[in-house]
Parts: structure tokens; C-alpha cells; sequence
């Protein structure tokens, strides 16, 4: 007999609905970390792998005497170089520097770009080449009988040291690094004191008013409006408005006046020092909140005026949760793409940036750029201008934590 | 009666602070700057919305004068075929510009010499310029937007956008409040420190990266799972999806703390009451922390609403009028990106428009934000 106890009633059925259920939300935590690892694993995979190269001679042949072209000397270089171009080609190449001044890599590497040429047919990913490398082979004797297989990491020293170039053998991200840099630089020079003056003003001096809550509401939306409107809002006042500022005309760095360009640098970096600005003003009040009370009126205890309360007791004690904010938004600055395009970041720029009224291009404006491209192997190189950025934001986000671990204090 | 202080004793009254008082305005004026980039932001989109309305935008009728015009007289002649002239069209012959007030055949009435413009004599086979400007009718219930032809019409970007947001929004909603649920309710406090920094590493993570990863990652596997003839290269669906990832963070983090301020009394309650850990999950502490949740989603979708490089890179370019998620269709800011790359001319209608733009995509973000902001304050339930 199968008799029901009134007071078991359908425990049964809702503890097991409990442990589904449980199963269901532990397993969505899971997702994220899933799809991290896929992201990781998809740049990674896309950043080193094998790659078919056609070469126009085969280095070998190149040798002198056995001596393989790698550790040639500079004038037996020079001599292979002019012994396998045109001679239009060498008397170009001699005006415009003699050969006798290049030094040996610099010729080396006119002898790769020049005389060897090597061109890229295909590439595979690390997947492909570390489980099918058969079917490699088997495409390659197939599809590409001239071309010779070799294994690139696209992420590599050089590629961070050479300037942009259209072709992805030799393209680098030195240009978007260091306008990067720049721009940052510009960044946090302009958002910076007044974000920090603004979270002062709003947690030590202001009063209880209509203003102050306009203010306080104002800074909690904008840090919510999209990071494009900001490109506009920059586009339209730094670009345009202050063209003659921005583009440095005023100081007479611009030549001709009708060329003045606002896209620059300095509109770059104080574009994006608004947009970084609420983010630095509501981690800020959090700091300056933290510090106690009693700090402030043992200060004012001994006489001190409100300014000098602030200056060494409420900045001192705050300054590491106002610079660890500070960090993180600015490496949320470093990742913006966006606002950049829309003021006009230059998309292809083979010079260093030499100043705030400089043109420029950024990391992320070139993996935006690369990633673009149709050809499958500038893929390979966005997914290693992907890794540098992640690099860099690795170790602001590094820099921040340390600094929180090192200074904050207890009350 | 004496107001004089005591010889030798210093004077009690306050004595201006100048060097104070100067710190206090600077400060002021730092914060006041934040007001004054949410009314430049309304300025720049509001003036140059405006030009991007009453612009004239002048589009060859295709038919050319038929016949010679005198300085004088209100009755033009002009070709047959191209585009059809209506009355009330404005139209213009080299620099004069006319109103047509009524057609017969090739025949027009025309009012000469309009906006500050002289009447002159115009010879034969001259082109006819028609104005075309765009109305905010238009502008918000076109369903076409093809700038190279005049035609504005927002539509297409908003359904682009809306339908990133849903896609979005259903990864993003189930997932991220279970991962709240579970983080608030069930983990350990252990398992709670090792997994909240990996989903912020998430919310860290560049945009333009996460479309690349849609581009390279999840349109493939789109491709793989529903087929390559279902699935275009570049979809609305798959930049939804990496959306969802993006802002999972938000909506995890924010009503895990909404979930966690319910108040420990009432989960006591649930349990001496008999009810199991997911019913007192999902029957108390949810509704409980309700006004929480809605505001968490509401910021999630306008944050997805405003995500640009994801879109940018993974739904395609070229507006397009679809409600097939595995269809290529342009946001409003993958638009903004597009055509702002490279060079935009000023004054140009493609410079003017995307502010129109913007300043659409401005307020719906704006309207959500408050309302996120209105829920907390309407349906809070306030405990001791």
C-alpha cells in the first residue's frame, strides 16, 4: 500500500527541483568562464600557426661560399642586392642613400623585400598546425607546389618595433603604440585634476542644494551615455570648433593655414578626458568618503582651515582609492575604439607621432583597421595587436591593484 | 554698553579667506564642468540636428529646360521624364530659386526670384535642380536610408539596433540573473571571490576585441550550427550574442547586489516556513530585490543599445529593413562609424545626419537611464 504522508507532501519533487535548478544556475556561471577561455583561445590560435610563403629566389641559392645570407657581411649583401635588380632599381636606391652608409640589417632587409620578396599565400592557425598538419601538406603540395611552409608567432619583437605597412610581413604596431601612449598621456593630464577637484568639491564643500543634486544626477547619467556621442561631441568642438587650437595653428606649428587639421592627438585626448571624467569623479567621492570623520575634526580640532584639512588629511588618506579609480578608467580609455573613429584617428600613418598636434592612429583603431581587411592573415596580425593591448591592459589593471593593496588602510 | 573688543585680544569675527575662497570657486567650477558637457553634448546634436533638417539639399530633376526663360514671367517649360515636380516643390535654375505652383503637362507656374534670389534669364537645356529636404516625418517613419539618394529614413538603423539589443538582452537576462542567483545565494564565499574577478575581466575586455571575437568566433560557429546558406557572414545575430557577453558582467554584478541587500530576516522566514533554497531564492528573495533587477536590466540595454565597435565590426555595413537575426543589417552606430571613418567633409549631409543620429541614440540611452533611475525610487521595498 502505497499510503501518502500528509506532511511528506511533494517534498520530494521540490527538493529535486531545487537541485535542478541549482544545476541550471551553477552551469550559467560556467558560461562566462567558457567564454573567456574561447576568446583567449580564439586570439591565440589566430596569433601563431604555419604559414605558406612564396619567395620570388630561394635564399639558399643566395649563398656565397656556403656562408648562408643570414651572416653575410654588409658589402656582400650590397653586391647580392645589386647583382639581383634592375639597375634602375639600384641607382634609385643608391641616391637616395649610398649603400656604403645603410648599415648591414638595413641592407638585409632590402635584399628580403627586394630580391627574395617573399609573399603570403596562406595561413592556418595553431589548431590547424599542431593536429592537421597532414591536411597542411596536402593543400600546400596541391594548391601552392612553389610555396614553402614556415611557422610565424605574429606577435614577435619586431612587430612591435616596425612602423605600420600595408603589407602583413612587415606591418608593426610601434606608430599605434606610441599614439596610444600619447593620447593617454593627454588624457589623464586634462581628466584627472579636474575629476579629482570635482569629487572634492562635491564630497567636502557643497552644500545641500538643488545645484549640487543637478550635479550629482548630471554625473551619474553621463557616465551611462554612449562612448559615440562623445566621438560626436568631440568631432564638433575639438575637431571643428577649436580647429585652430587643436591642429596647433595658433602656436605656428601649422605651415599653411588652410591645411589645419583638428584631428589630432590633443583632440583625441581630451575627447576621451570626458568621457573618463564621471568615471574618475564617481570612483573618487568613493575614496573621499571613506576617510572617517574623526580625521577631519582633529584637524579642524587644531585649527586647520578647511582647504588645509583636505590637503593633508582627506587627500592623503584618499589618494590611493582616487589613483586606483583613476587606472581603471584610463585603461577603459586605452581600449576605446569608437569616439576615436569618429574624430578622425588616422587609419594609416607609417611615421611616429612626434607631439600633441601630431596626426595618429591607436591600438584598438588598428585592430579595427586589420580586422576589417577581407584577407585572412591580417586577422593573424589584429589577433597579435590584440594580445599587446591585452598586455597593456594587464598590467594597468596590475598597477591598480597593487597600488590598492599597498595603500589602502582600515578605519 | 561697550561693541569694542578688549584691547590685545584678538578679534573673533571671521576674517575672509581669500586663498580658500579662490580653492572652493576652482573646485566649483570643476564640478559644474560636468553640467556643462551634458549641455554642450544637447548643443552640438541639437544645432547641427537642426541644419541636417533645414538644409537644402538640391537633387538634378532630370529634366532640363525645354524652352528659353526671360527675367520675367511665371510660367516655365521644361523636359519630359525624370522625376515628377509637384506643386509646392522648390526648385532651382542656376542660382535662382523658384517655387512651382501648379503643373500642366510640361508646363509649370512658378513663383520666380525666392530666398534672397534674383530673377534672370535662363537659357534652354539648363538643369533643374528640385529641393529636397528632409522632414522629421520622414526621418522617423522612412524605412529606407540610402544618403546617395536623399533618402533618410531612420527605421532601418533602429530595427538594426533594437535587434542587437534583443539578442543581447536574451543572452544577458537569463544568464546573467542565474549567475547572480547563484553567486548571492549558493556559493561559498570562496567560490564568490574567484568568480566575480573573471566575469569583471569580462566587463574589462575591449569592444573592439569582443568583435573580433563575434567576427572570427561566433559567426563561425552561427555558420556551423545553422548552416552557411542560413547564416551571413555578417549578422545581427552574432554581434547580439557577444553583446549579451559584454554586458553579462553589468547585469550580474548589479543584481547580485541587489539581491544580496535582501534583508537575511526574510530568507530566515522562507525557511521556517519549510520552503527549499530555490524557493526561497526565486519566490522571496527576487521579488524582494525587484526594483534592483529592473534597474540592472534597463542600464544592460542601453548600454547595449549604445555598443558600437562590436556592431561595427560583426553586423555589417549598409542599412538594411530585416527581422532575420542571420541577416547583415547597420546599427545606428555602426553607421556612425562608417561613414565618419576617413575624411567626412563639414556641412556635408552625411556630416549633418550623423548627429541626427546621435542625438536619436542619445536620448533613447538618455530615456532609459532615468527610467532605470525612476524604478529604483518607485519600487523599492525599504527594509528597517
Amino acid at each position: 500500500m502505497n499510503e501518502i504522508n500528509p506532511f511528506e507532501g511533494n517534498t520530494r519533487r521540490r527538493r529535486r527541483q531545487g537541485i535542478a535548478w541549482r544545476f541550471v544556475f551553477q552551469a550559467s556561471t560556467i558560461v562566462g568562464i567558457i567564454v573567456l577561455t574561447a576568446l583567449l583561445y580564439n586570439v591565440i590560435n589566430e596569433s601563431f600557426g604555419l604559414a605558406a610563403l612564396e619567395l620570388e629566389i630561394d635564399p639558399a641559392s643566395l649563398a656565397v661560399d656556403g656562408v648562408a645570407l643570414e651572416e653575410l657581411s654588409q658589402e656582400q649583401l650590397a653586391q647580392i642586392f645589386q647583382a639581383n635588380v634592375s639597375a634602375g632599381l639600384y641607382r634609385r636606391y643608391a641616391t637616395e642613400k649610398p649603400f656604403t652608409e645603410r648599415t648591414r640589417e638595413e641592407v638585409y632587409d632590402l635584399v628580403q623585400e627586394r630580391v627574395i620578396r617573399p609573399q603570403l599565400v596562406k595561413t592556418w592557425t595553431l589548431f590547424e598546425t599542431l593536429f592537421e598538419r597532414d591536411a597542411i601538406e596536402a593543400e600546400l603540395a596541391e594548391k601552392y607546389p612553389g610555396a614553402r611552409l614556415q611557422f610565424f608567432s605574429w606577435l614577435n619583437p619586431e612587430f612591435v618595433q616596425r612602423p605600420q605597412s600595408s603589407d602583413p610581413l612587415r606591418a608593426g604596431v610601434r606608430t599605434a603604440i606610441l599614439g596610444s601612449l600619447w593620447v593617454i598621456a593627454i588624457t589623464v593630464i586634462f581628466a584627472f585634476p579636474i575629476a579629482t577637484g570635482a569629487a572634492i568639491y562635491l564630497e567636502e564643500y557643497a552644500p545641500e542644494t538643488r545645484l549640487t543634486r543637478l550635479i550629482q544626477t548630471n554625473i551619474n547619467s553621463l557616465a551611462g551615455v554612449p562612448s559615440i556621442i562623445y566621438g560626436i561631441l568631440g568631432l564638433a568642438i575639438f575637431v571643428r570648433f577649436m580647429q585652430p587650437i587643436t591642429s596647433g595653428a595658433v602656436f605656428g606649428l601649422v605651415d599653411d593655414p588652410t591645411t589645419a587639421n583638428g584631428r589630432t592627438i590633443i583632440a583625441a585626448g581630451l575627447t576621451l578626458g570626458l568621457l573618463i571624467m564621471p568615471i574618475i569623479i564617481i570612483n573618487a567621492q568613493e575614496a573621499i568618503k571613506a576617510v572617517p570623520n574623526s580625521l577631519r575634526n582633529a584637524s579642524y580640532g587644531l585649527g586647520a582651515t578647511q582647504w588645509e584639512t583636505i590637503w593633508s588629511h582627506v587627500l592623503p588618506n584618499s589618494i590611493a582609492g582616487i589613483l586606483t579609480g583613476t587606472i581603471l578608467a584610463v585603461s577603459r580609455a586605452v581600449g576605446e575604439t569608437a569616439p576615436l573613429v569618429v574624430i578622425g584617428a588616422s587609419t594609416f600613418i607609417t611615421f611616429d607621432p612626434d607631439g600633441p598636434f601630431s596626426k595618429f592612429t591607436t591600438l584598438p583603431i588598428q585592430i579595427f583597421q586589420w580586422t576589417s581587411r577581407p584577407q585572412a592573415e591580417f586577422r593573424n596580425i589584429a589577433a597579435a595587436a590584440i594580445i599587446a593591448l591585452l598586455l597593456l591592459l594587464l598590467a594597468l589593471n596590475a598597477a591598480a591593484v597593487l597600488l590598492r593593496n599597498r595603500y589602502s588602510h582600515r578605519y | 554698553m561697550t561693541t569694542k573688543a578688549l584691547d590685545g585680544a584678538p578679534s573673533l569675527a571671521k576674517r575672509p579667506r581669500l586663498r580658500e575662497a579662490g580653492i572652493q570657486g576652482f573646485l566649483f567650477l570643476c564640478g559644474a564642468l560636468s553640467v556643462l558637457i551634458t549641455v554642450g553634448i544637447l548643443i552640438v546634436l541639437g544645432k547641427e540636428s537642426v541644419s541636417f533638417f533645414t538644409t537644402q539639399q538640391w537633387e538634378n530633376s532630370n529634366r532640363p529646360l525645354a524652352q528659353e526663360l526671360e527675367a520675367v514671367g511665371a510660367s516655365i517649360r521644361v523636359g519630359e521624364g525624370g522625376a515628377t515636380l509637384r506643386a509646392g516643390d522648390i526648385i532651382r535654375v542656376r542660382d535662382e530659386i523658384m517655387e512651382v505652383v501648379s503643373v500642366d503637362g510640361q508646363t509649370l507656374t512658378v513663383v520666380r526670384g525666392l530666398q534672397g534670389t534674383e530673377p534672370a534669364a535662363h537659357e534652354t537645356d539648363l538643369e533643374i535642380f528640385r529641393s529636397n529636404r528632409v522632414t522629421l516625418g520622414e526621418f522617423l517613419a522612412g524605412t529606407e536610408w540610402n544618403p546617395q539618394i536623399g533618402r533618410f529614413g531612420i527605421l532601418p538603423l533602429v530595427t538594426a539596433t533594437l535587434m542587437t539589443s534583443t539578442v543581447a538582452m536574451m543572452v544577458a537576462l537569463p544568464l546573467g540573473l542565474s549567475i547572480a542567483i547563484y553567486l548571492s545565494e549558493y556559493a561559498s564565499s570562496r567560490a564568490r571571490s574567484i568568480l566575480k574577478p573573471i566575469l569583471e575581466i569580462l566587463a574589462g575586455i575591449p569592444t573592439v576585441v569582443l568583435g573580433y571575437f563575434a567576427l572570427t568566433f561566433m559567426t563561425p560557429l552561427l555558420r556551423s550550427v545553422f548552416g552557411n546558406d542560413t547564416v551571413e557572414i555578417y549578422n545581427t545575430g552574432s554581434a547580439g550574442i557577444v553583446i549579451g557577453i559584454l554586458i553579462l558582467p553589468l547585469v550580474s554584478s548589479m543584481s547580485e547586489d541587489a539581491l544580496s541587500a535582501v534583508p537575511r530576516t526574510l530568507r530566515a522566514a522562507a525557511y521556517a516556513l519549510g520552503a527549499t533554497r530555490l524557493e526561497t531564492a526565486v519566490r522571496v528573495v527576487v521579488p524582494a530585490a525587484f526594483s534592483g533587477l529592473a534597474a540592472a536590466f534597463i542600464l544592460a540595454t542601453s548600454r547595449a543599445i549604445g555598443e558600437t565597435m562590436i556592431v561595427a565590426i560583426a553586423a555589417g555595413a549598409g542599412p538594411a529593413l530585416t527581422a532575420n537575426p542571420f541577416q547583415a543589417a547597420e546599427t545606428m552606430t555602426g553607421h556612425i562609424v562608417r561613414i565618419s571613418g576617413g575624411d567626412l567633409s563639414y556641412d556635408s549631409i552625411d556630416y549633418n545626419s550623423l548627429f541626427a543620429i546621435g542625438l536619436v541614440l542619445f536620448f533613447m540611452t538618455l530615456f532609459l537611464n532615468i527610467i532605470s533611475q525612476r524604478v529604483v525610487r518607485r519600487f523599492r521595498e525599504v527594509y528597517e
